[in-house]
């Protein structure tokens, strides 16, 4: 069991524009109401990088961007953790459709794009983030290895990081072999002890076995079905609803992180007094 | 932080399959490269291309995950009784307590090139395309995993060309958070056209063998490589020949998706990390084996950031001239290649070079030699400005 707190959240999916924007659709107050994902320009680009980057990269720092604004926090000190069921799809589609073409010629900027590593490479520049960085990637639990790091980054480093997961469909034809439901991207800025920008704490245990995942409301489970990345739905609700629960997630088939929620008590937390 | 054993290693390049024959190619000084026959590149380019994959299909249950990547995964895991060590481990442990944390760059998108390329006539790809057990980055991470009878927490590292090295210091996070008790650590990468083409588009694939650290060096041969190594606490399975993962360090450049900042300031910060990391200073350590891949700013920054870290005391060079850039597998072959030489008292040449760019400060050593190596460095840095090294050291 692994104890730390969260400081601030981003989000960008289908109907859900922002994380303070989502907070009365993840509760149940506003009826859910699907539009395809509005990706918001980013600031942190040159403006020629703002058209030209790819979504994945748009979509990440989106919602790093807004996860960081209010913590308080220089996003240049947070180390970070990217993950993504299967990175930028569409630049992989070029390259691959180029290749099986009579004109193999790559463009320089498509194949430095195509790592998965790419948006945290972005990020790094449009940030001056000097820190470490992952990219990880475990299929359709990519979130909850996310999550997994970032436990153990903050139980043996005692810093706060930012842990970023994303996805993007696949155009055809690997839409059909691997049909990703939506651009959907969250970020959570984590920390090992309680600060004034902490507004719930987490307690994280991994357990070996078959689990049953935490479903999201109704209207948001075909999306937590077919996101890899929105599988973090549960998580965002609880910490939506601001009441003490339970969550579950899958973990490679064959294990599921508990997680334990508490939103910060109204006079604040007792461990940040004493 | 707490020092891990490499229990047992094993690998494949072109140098050959294990430890004895990568061993004998490195004392030899004899370079796996040779002129690519893989794909057609519109020039002469080398390639250290491992022979024989191609008769060695993954069948059974392990049929679904045939790839090249995962042919000379299953090809790397059978060498030299690493199973039987992992086999060992797993009941010392139980299979829920070991992680497994692998890197990759391209997984198995070979697989999916020939998918393109035998589409169907409505354009989909062909039934027989396996997204999840070829394609996805994770893809190795679920072969390793399940071939070696594993069920502890799992997960791909995919930064590019630091993508091994990157996964030992997430075996020691996790070891150290209590998540595992042991790791496999590793990973593959095969030739593809994707890197070929890709690295030939940005102008850094190499006319014939790779030198580093060479005034006339002119770029990269692509290689390729698969290793994992066994991360336990260290303990009474282990000796004096046991090799120890002392620190680790990473560091991001914030400069250039493709090109390392010239003055190595991110590579400088990686390598001082993981001295801080294992309570060293420079002057611990004997030979460090640098990423060095042979691009002209890549070796430049790379001796900016050695020579002012180290001077120009410490042996250091490249072993891309061996193997070539095996791309997200560099890192654990640059690990193993430490490993090795402090095992056998033999500091590896550089074959392919010849002049060393008399601009360049660092003390490169182009010729094999014997010698004590009791602490080496690792360095492997990547696109999007990812750097990782590594200290390893002799137990005793």
């Amino acid at each position: 069991m692994t104890r730390f707190y969260i400081e601030g959240v981003g989000l960008c999916g289908p109907g859900l524009e922002g994380w303070k924007a989502s907070v009365p659709v993840l509760t149940g107050r506003v009826d859910y109401a699907p539009t395809p994902t509005a990706v918001p320009a980013c600031a942190l680009l040159p403006a020629n990088e703002r058209r030209r980057a790819p979504k994945t990269v748009k979509l990440a720092l989106a919602v790093s961007t807004e996860a960081c604004a209010g913590t308080g926090r220089d996003p240049a000190e947070l180390p970070t953790i990217f993950t993504s069921s299967g990175g930028d799809g569409e630049t992989i589609n070029d390259i691959l459709n180029t290749l099986a073409s009579s004109q193999r010629e790559l463009s320089p900027t498509k194949f430095h794009n195509s790592v998965h590593n790419a948006p945290a490479g972005y990020w790094s520049i449009a940030t001056g983030a000097r820190e470490a960085s992952t990219s990880l990637c475990a299929h359709d639990d990519s979130f909850a290895a996310g999550l997994l790091e970032a436990t153990a980054q903050m139980a043996t480093m005692g810093q706060a990081v930012a842990l970023i997961t994303y996805d993007v469909p696949y155009p055809a034809p690997l839409y059909a072999a691997r049909p990703v439901g939506a651009v959907f991207g969250v970020a959570l800025v984590l920390s090992p002890a309680p600060s004034a920008a902490s507004f719930a704490r987490l307690e994280l245990a991994l357990r070996p076995g078959v689990g049953t995942p935490s479903s999201a409301r109704p209207a948001l489970e075909v999306l937590r079905q077919t996101t890899p990345a929105a599988r973090s739905l549960p998580l965002l609700a609880a910490l939506a609803g601001g009441t003490a629960t339970d969550v579950t997630l899958d973990y490679l088939s064959d294990m599921v992180l508990n997680l334990n929620i508490t939103p910060r008590p109204p006079a604040g937390w007792p461990e940040l007094l004493t | 932080m707490s020092r891990l054993a490499l229990s047992d290693f094993a690998l494949v390049t072109c140098l050959g399959a294990g430890r004895a024959e990568t061993i004998a190619a490195l004392r030899a000084g004899r370079s796996g490269l040779a002129p690519c026959h893989f794909d057609t590149l519109p020039l002469d380019a080398y390639a250290g291309e491992i022979p024989g994959l191609e008769a060695l299909p993954l069948s059974g249950e392990w049929a679904k995950f045939d790839c090249r990547n995962h042919r000379l995964a299953a090809l790397a895991l059978a060498q030299d009784g690493f199973m039987d060590t992992v086999a060992a481990a797993r009941a010392r442990y139980g299979a829920a307590r070991i992680g497994v944390f692998v890197g990759t760059s391209t997984s198995g998108i070979l697989q999916t090139e020939a998918a393109y390329r035998h589409r169907c006539p409505d354009g989909a790809l062909p039934p027989s395309f396996d997204y999840a057990r070829t394609h996805n980055t994770y893809a190795l991470g679920h072969l390793v995993r399940d071939y070696l009878g594993l069920k502890g927490p799992a997960f791909a590292v995919s930064t590019a060309c630091a993508a091994t090295s990157k996964a030992f210091a997430n075996a020691a996070r996790m070891m150290a958070a209590g998540l595992c008790d042991a790791a496999i650590v590793g990973g593959a990468d095969t030739l593809c056209a994707t890197t070929l083409f890709g690295f030939h588009a940005l102008g850094v694939i190499a006319e014939g063998p790779c030198r580093p650290f060479d005034i006339a060096r002119n770029g990269i041969s692509i290689g390729e490589a698969a290793g994992f190594v066994l991360l336990e606490r260290p303990g009474v399975q282990h000796d004096a020949s046991t090799v120890l993962l002392l620190g680790t360090g990473e560091s991001s450049d914030a400069y250039h998706m493709s090109s390392p900042h010239p003055d190595g300031a991110g590579a400088r910060r990686a390598m001082a990390r993981a001295l801080a990391a294992a309570d060293l200073t420079p002057a611990d350590i004997d030979y460090i084996n640098l990423h060095g891949t042979a691009t002209l700013a890549g070796d430049a920054a790379e001796d900016q950031a050695i020579s002012s870290l180290f001077g120009n005391t410490v042996p250091c060079n490249s072993s891309k001239g061996f193997t070539g850039h095996t791309l997200g597998a560099s890192g654990v072959v640059g690990a193993a290649f430490c490993a090795l030489a402090i095992q056998h008292g033999f500091l590896p040449g550089s074959p392919h070079t010849k002049q060393i760019d008399p601009s360049f400060g660092s003390n490169y050593v182009a010729d094999g030699r014997p010698a004590r190596i009791d602490r080496a460095i690792s360095n492997a840095f990547g696109f999007g400005g990812v750097n990782c090294s590594l200290v390893l050291g002799r137990a005793s």
